[in-house]
Order: C-alpha cells, then sequence, then structure tokens
C-alpha cells in the first residue's frame, strides 16, 4: 500500500468548482422553469446566465486539460469487469463481499463509473451545452434555424437534460458514501491522494 | 349624468401652474421640455378686444388671420367624426361606431355633440354646421382654462348662467370670451383633456388611462406628463399636421418599425413610444429582446386608472329604470363611493389600480356596426375585435382595458342597437326610463331599423392602454409575466420561461428524480441494516 496522487489539483479544482457551478444552475434553472420562486424570475436567470458562462470556460479549460495530459483515456468505457461491479452493488455489499475493482492512478475509475461518467460529459453536458446556448441566443437564431425549431422545443430539451444531470447527482453523491468508510471516496477528491496497491511514484 | 362630477377645468390650469413652478425648484431625473416664445401676443390684437356675443364670433376673429384654421380641422376626424379604415375598410368614428358605454351618439346629439370642435351640431342625421364659424377653436386654444363647453349645448359653452350637474344648485357662469380669447395658445393637456378625460359620460369613465389627474400627474403617474417629468402636452406625442392629430386607436402603429423621428427621415408622426426611444432603448440587453413581441406599454403601464379617479370596468343597461316606491330613480353606491346603481343607467362596477388584459395585437381594430347581425347564441359579443397574432411579425402583445357590460339588442334582426338616451323629449330614457319607448325613437330618428323586439347581451370591448407610463422602477418585474401565476396567463402562442412548461416532461422528470432518491435512500438503509446484522 502506498499513498499516491490520484486526484491532480486542476483536476480537484475542476471537480469542485464544476459541483457549486451545477448546483447553482440546477437551483436557478429550476427555478427559470418554474417549479418554484426563491431568488424571483429576474436573478435566477442572471446568476444561471453568469453559471453557465462560467462552466463553459471551466469546461474548455477541463477539455484541454484531458486532450494534453492524456487524461481522456481514463473514460474509455470497458466491458471487463463491468457485470461483477453492478453485482457488487446490488448485492455484494450487503453480504460484506470485497469490492472487485482494484483502482490505480493509471485506471482510477471502475468500469460502471467510466460508463457514468462518459455518459456525463458525452450526452448530457453536450446536450444541456448546446440547448442551453440556443435558448441563451435565442433572438440571434439565423433564419433557418428559427423556421425549424422553436424555444418551446429547445427549452423542452434543456429541461429533461437537466432532469438527468439531477439524477445523475443524486446517484454520484449517494455513490460516494461506498467506500471503506462513508467518506473514504470523497477524501481523495479534497486531498488528492488515495492509499492504493502500487509503488508510489518517484519524486 | 348627474353623478358625475365635472370639475371645472380652469382648477386643473392653475394646479398645473402650480406644478410648473415648483418644477423649476430642480427635480431629479428628466429636464421638462422648454416652449418656444411665441410670436404673436393675442392680447394686442382688435379683433379680440371683443365684445363677443357668441364663441363662434371669437372663430370669425381668428380666422381673420389664420384663414386655413377652419378648412383645415373640417378635414380631421374631430370635425367629421368619421374614419375610413383602410385595413378593414370600415367606416368608423363617432358617427357610425356603437360602443359599450351610452351606445351611440346619434340622437343623443345636444350631449354627445357638445364634444364636437364645432358649434351648433344639433342632428347628426346632417353633417355638422358647414359656416367655417361653427368650428370651434377655443376648446383646443383656450389657456385660461376657463373655456367649457356646456354638456348639453351642442358645443357651445353657456352664454347665461346654468346649473350642472342639474339638481346640484351649482351655477356655472359665463365664459369671458374677450379675455379667453386674448389668451389663446398652444393646447394643452387640460385642452385635449376636456373631451378625451370624460369620454362615456365623466371623468375617467371610458378609457382607462385618461383621466382628469393627467392634467397634473406625478411622476409616478405619469412621467412624461407630469410637470415634474417632462411636463409634456398631449400634441408632444401627438404630433399634429395641418391641424390633423396623429396617433389612433382605430388603426394603432403597434410596433413602430420606424424607430427614432428625425426631420427628413421619416414621417415626423411622434406617436409611438419608439418615435423618441428608438427600438432598442434599454440598457439590458435581455430586455431590448422583447421589443419584437411586447409592446412598450405591457411593461410600461403595470395597472390603468391609477391617478384616484377610476374607470367603468362594468355597465349593465338592462336593469336601468328601476324606480323607488315615490316612482323617484334610484343611486346606490359601493364602499369606494362610486356609484353602482343609476336608475338612468343601470348596474356599475368601477376599477382603480386595474391590471390590464392581455392580447396579441397588430394594430387594426374591427368594429361590430350597428346594422351587422351577429350570432346572439354565443354572448359575450366583441363590440371590437382586436387582429392580430403570435406569429404575425408586425403583433406584439398589447394591453387593453376590458370594458364590459349588458346592452339592448333586436332579438329579431339579431343587431345592436341605437340607444336614446338623453333628450329634452319625452322619449329618452333618462327623461321616462322607458327602453321600448326611448328604442323606438332612437330607430326613428337614425333610420336604423328596430322590430320593436329586444332584449340585453353582455358585451365586451377592447380599449388599448398606452397612457399613464410612469418612471422606470416601477415597470413589470420578469417574474410579472415569468411566472406560473401570470398576468400574461392564457396569452397563448408564445413559450414563456417560467410560466409555460410540458406537464409531462414535468410529471415524468420528478418521477425519475424522486425513483432515484428513493432508490438512494432504501440500498442506503439496506445497508446499514446489513452492517449492523454482520456486527452481531
Amino acid at each position: 500500500m502506498s499513498r499516491v496522487m490520484i486526484f491532480k489539483r486542476f483536476e480537484r479544482f475542476w471537480h469542485w468548482f464544476q459541483a457549486l457551478l451545477i448546483f447553482s444552475l440546477l437551483i436557478t434553472g429550476f427555478e427559470i422553469h418554474g417549479s418554484y420562486s426563491l431568488l424571483g424570475f429576474g436573478d435566477a436567470t442572471r446568476l444561471h446566465t453568469i453559471a453557465a458562462w462560467s462552466l463553459i470556460v471551466l469546461w474548455l479549460f477541463a477539455i484541454f486539460w484531458h486532450i494534453t495530459t492524456g487524461e481522456w483515456r481514463q473514460y474509455v468505457p470497458t466491458r471487463d469487469g463491468l457485470f461483477a461491479v453492478m453485482h457488487y452493488y446490488l448485492i455484494g455489499t450487503f453480504t460484506g463481499a470485497e469490492h472487485p475493482y482494484r483502482k490505480t492512478s493509471k485506471a482510477k475509475h471502475n468500469p460502471l463509473q467510466r460508463l457514468a461518467y462518459l455518459f456525463f460529459k458525452l450526452v448530457i453536458s453536450p446536450i444541456i451545452w448546446a440547448t442551453g446556448l440556443l435558448y441563451l441566443f435565442y433572438n440571434d437564431w439565423p433564419a433557418v434555424l428559427a423556421g425549424s425549431l422553436n424555444l418551446e422545443v429547445v427549452a423542452l430539451v434543456h429541461t429533461a437534460a437537466a432532469f438527468a444531470m439531477l439524477v445523475f447527482i443524486i446517484a454520484h453523491v449517494y455513490m460516494t458514501t461506498m467506500g471503506h468508510t462513508l467518506t473514504s471516496h470523497i477524501k481523495p477528491m479534497v486531498t488528492g491522494y488515495e492509499d492504493l496497491d502500487e509503488p508510489a511514484e518517484k519524486p | 349624468m348627474a353623478k358625475f362630477n365635472m370639475a371645472h377645468p380652469g382648477r386643473y390650469l392653475v394646479v398645473s401652474a402650480l406644478a410648473a413652478l415648483l418644477m423649476f425648484a430642480g427635480t431629479p431625473g428628466m429636464a421638462a421640455i422648454e416652449r418656444s416664445p411665441a410670436t404673436a401676443d393675442h392680447s394686442k390684437f382688435k379683433s379680440l378686444k371683443g365684445p363677443f356675443e357668441s364663441a363662434s364670433q371669437v372663430t370669425e376673429a381668428c380666422l381673420e388671420c389664420h384663414t386655413e384654421a377652419a378648412g383645415q380641422i373640417k378635414e380631421t376626424t374631430h370635425w367629421t367624426w368619421l374614419y375610413q379604415h383602410k385595413e378593414t375598410g370600415q367606416t368608423l368614428g363617432k358617427n357610425k361606431v356603437i360602443n359599450s358605454f351610452c351606445g351611440m351618439a346619434v340622437t343623443n346629439e345636444p350631449r354627445c355633440t357638445s364634444c364636437h370642435v364645432g358649434y351648433g351640431w344639433k342632428d347628426m342625421n346632417e353633417p355638422p354646421p358647414g359656416a367655417d364659424s361653427a368650428v370651434d377653436c377655443l376648446v383646443c386654444h383656450d389657456t385660461t382654462g376657463d373655456y367649457w363647453k356646456f354638456p348639453t349645448l351642442a358645443g357651445d359653452p353657456t352664454y347665461i348662467p346654468r346649473e350642472w350637474p342639474k339638481g346640484s344648485g351649482k351655477i356655472v357662469q359665463p365664459p369671458n370670451l374677450p379675455d379667453i380669447a386674448q389668451n389663446v395658445g398652444a393646447t394643452g393637456r387640460a385642452n385635449c383633456g376636456s373631451c378625451h378625460f370624460y369620454g362615456g359620460g365623466g371623468d375617467g369613465v371610458k378609457h382607462g388611462d385618461l383621466d382628469s389627474s393627467l392634467v397634473s400627474p406625478d411622476r409616478s403617474l405619469d412621467v412624461h406628463m407630469s410637470p415634474d417629468g417632462a411636463d409634456f402636452s398631449c400634441s408632444d406625442c401627438h404630433s399634429t399636421w395641418g391641424h390633423s392629430v396623429s396617433g389612433s386607436r382605430y388603426q394603432v402603429n403597434a410596433k413602430d418599425t420606424l424607430g427614432i423621428d428625425i426631420p427628413g427621415h421619416t414621417d415626423l408622426s411622434r406617436a409611438s413610444c419608439e418615435s423618441c426611444h428608438g427600438p432598442e432603448p434599454h440598457e439590458k440587453e435581455k430586455l431590448n429582446h422583447h421589443v419584437d413581441k411586447v409592446a412598450c406599454q405591457t411593461c410600461h403601464v403595470p395597472a390603468f386608472a391609477r391617478g384616484g379617479v377610476p374607470t367603468k370596468m362594468w355597465w349593465d343597461w338592462s336593469t336601468a329604470g328601476k324606480l323607488d316606491e315615490n316612482s323617484k330613480p334610484i343611486a346606490t353606491y359601493d364602499e369606494d363611493g362610486h356609484a353602482s346603481y343609476l336608475s338612468e343607467k343601470g348596474d356599475f362596477r368601477h376599477g382603480e389600480n386595474v391590471v390590464p388584459y392581455y392580447a396579441w395585437f397588430d394594430g387594426t381594430v374591427e368594429y361590430t356596426m350597428v346594422e351587422e347581425q351577429f350570432d346572439i347564441d354565443n354572448p359575450p359579443l366583441e363590440i371590437n375585435r382586436l387582429d392580430g397574432e403570435p406569429n404575425d411579425p408586425g403583433s406584439r402583445i398589447w394591453p387593453f382595458k376590458l370594458m364590459q357590460g349588458k346592452q339592448p339588442f333586436d332579438t329579431e334582426y339579431k343587431t345592436l342597437l341605437a340607444t336614446h338616451v338623453f333628450g329634452a323629449d319625452d322619449a329618452s330614457l333618462w327623461s321616462n326610463y322607458d327602453w321600448p319607448k326611448a328604442l323606438q325613437f332612437a330607430s326613428e330618428k337614425s333610420g336604423l331599423p328596430f322590430s320593436g323586439n329586444f332584449d340585453f347581451i353582455e358585451t365586451r370591448m377592447y380599449w388599448p392602454i398606452t397612457h399613464m407610463v410612469p418612471t422606470a422602477d416601477q415597470a413589470l418585474r420578469c417574474s410579472s409575466c415569468h411566472a406560473a401565476e401570470s398576468r400574461l396567463a392564457g396569452i397563448g402562442g408564445i413559450y414563456m420561461p417560467g410560466h409555460s412548461s410540458n406537464p409531462w416532461l414535468n410529471r415524468i422528470g420528478w418521477l425519475v428524480v424522486s425513483l432515484t432518491l428513493a432508490g438512494v435512500v432504501l440500498h442506503g438503509f439496506a445497508r446499514v441494516i446489513f452492517r449492523r446484522r454482520k456486527q452481531s
């Protein structure tokens, strides 16, 4: 067992800032949607727009980081061990079985995580991103777009994706409590280090 | 008539003069426009020294210099009470239309034509009197506030002391015509207001956004007309061309795409917000994004009848004519002291600070004309109809006063009926409270058909709201419309975030969220239980 840097400083910053922005976007977004009244429509919209732009900038940095560091490979899906992990979460966790996946710094996400995060990155986020920009620039739509699309459809898809995001977050937050202790999965996301069965990297 | 207090216009001029003085004490925001000094002092003209036996003699004196004025006036709607609608082809104007207040002007001449911009129009079956001296210059150009067209004299002021309102004991003195003639000037709010604030038979009754509170309003009532604001007269926006006044509610400019009016570039008509403020007046871009679909007035006139003068919202003529045990007319009042029943007129509801009715509007208004057959089985009948569609680029969401009530119609011919309410004869409704007699008389006098069978039908009438614009901080908030319980509820044809949403998306979305939550809670619960079991 050795203490290994598993989440780099940028990665942690990206994760937590994104978390803050997504929570802000969900809270303000569902107010804009009309689900409740908290800040008032005007302020909710302003905050939603600011958070959206911040998230877009953050994503641009994150994409750059994923490409330049090769970290994108962490999200390549695999079927190898996927069912073992699913079996563990459905049954093994109650019977006291050990988690079937052994993480390393080169493969820090188990197969189910890879799938979930890939879905988050390649499906939910791009849909929110695209429909959000269409929503934001509704008044500047070119004629071709205005003739074939309307705000109602954009809002419908944007909101559906927001529901998917909310479901992802509920599941994600719950899954973080499923380590050896309640916080053992969360700690590395804060400190960056986790004890793994691999030799410590040479400084 | 008797229950409406018609305050003397002179009082308002004094108030506006005082307010104008106060204005120089300095107010934030907006500077009142300065007026160019006149090139003539009318007190120096010999012709205006009098004496004048009638107001019409003053007109003769005016026309000695202003040789074309009478001819110009006679070309205008103010004179002809006729309006040829270019879009609908209908001939409108007070001469032709029926409304949901006192019905039609015809057969009620001396009362209704007291607001004609002339003298002596006693029979509307004939055109107004032809003489140039029959034009009334003073109603628009008096600056003393002492000139007042007496309500029952077909346009003339009274030349002898007369009681008004009838039975009130208040005596109206004849005006000092030489003094008025020597003090003529540009039109002010009180001039236009002497008729337009009192439409429908009393202060504020008809329009909702036009009443005597606009003679000297606070900035919070009307920032443009307020002496503490821009101190506009009506004609600053309703710009004129040879005595023809711009701005019509038969053909509204619902979306002015010309923008700011610059001499040599546009038509110089300033009767739209965009004429001065341009097409993108807001600092916040998102607000400018609204102007293609939302009229300025929709946000900037949050409510009408805000100046302390109520406007009539409901008028049920069917109950008119009830008398007490001594066969005397009855008057009852609501908790605010506004008439709720008068034997002459039936039941009323008044409103103050009324939230408008909203509708898509392209500016064109169609009327149900008095000779037009309508569908009597499906009330309410729309006296006027608003053209406009959500997808039409020329339409925007506009605010309206929705006037409702009941009025007589012919059950056989299925037409609305002219109503003879006022007149010294014994047929008028207000002299004998006898509907059949009044309707028969109206038909005979106007030539409009009446079968003799009538009933009352519920009607609606839309009055565009455009005045009473307060300071910008009083404009609607986003959430006034972008909310579930929105004042634009039912407008249709537009997706409004916060107001519109797909109910199925919400049901499915929240169901999936709830199932996920339930799933993690159950899973967590099970983990706790199994761990305890293992430990024990």
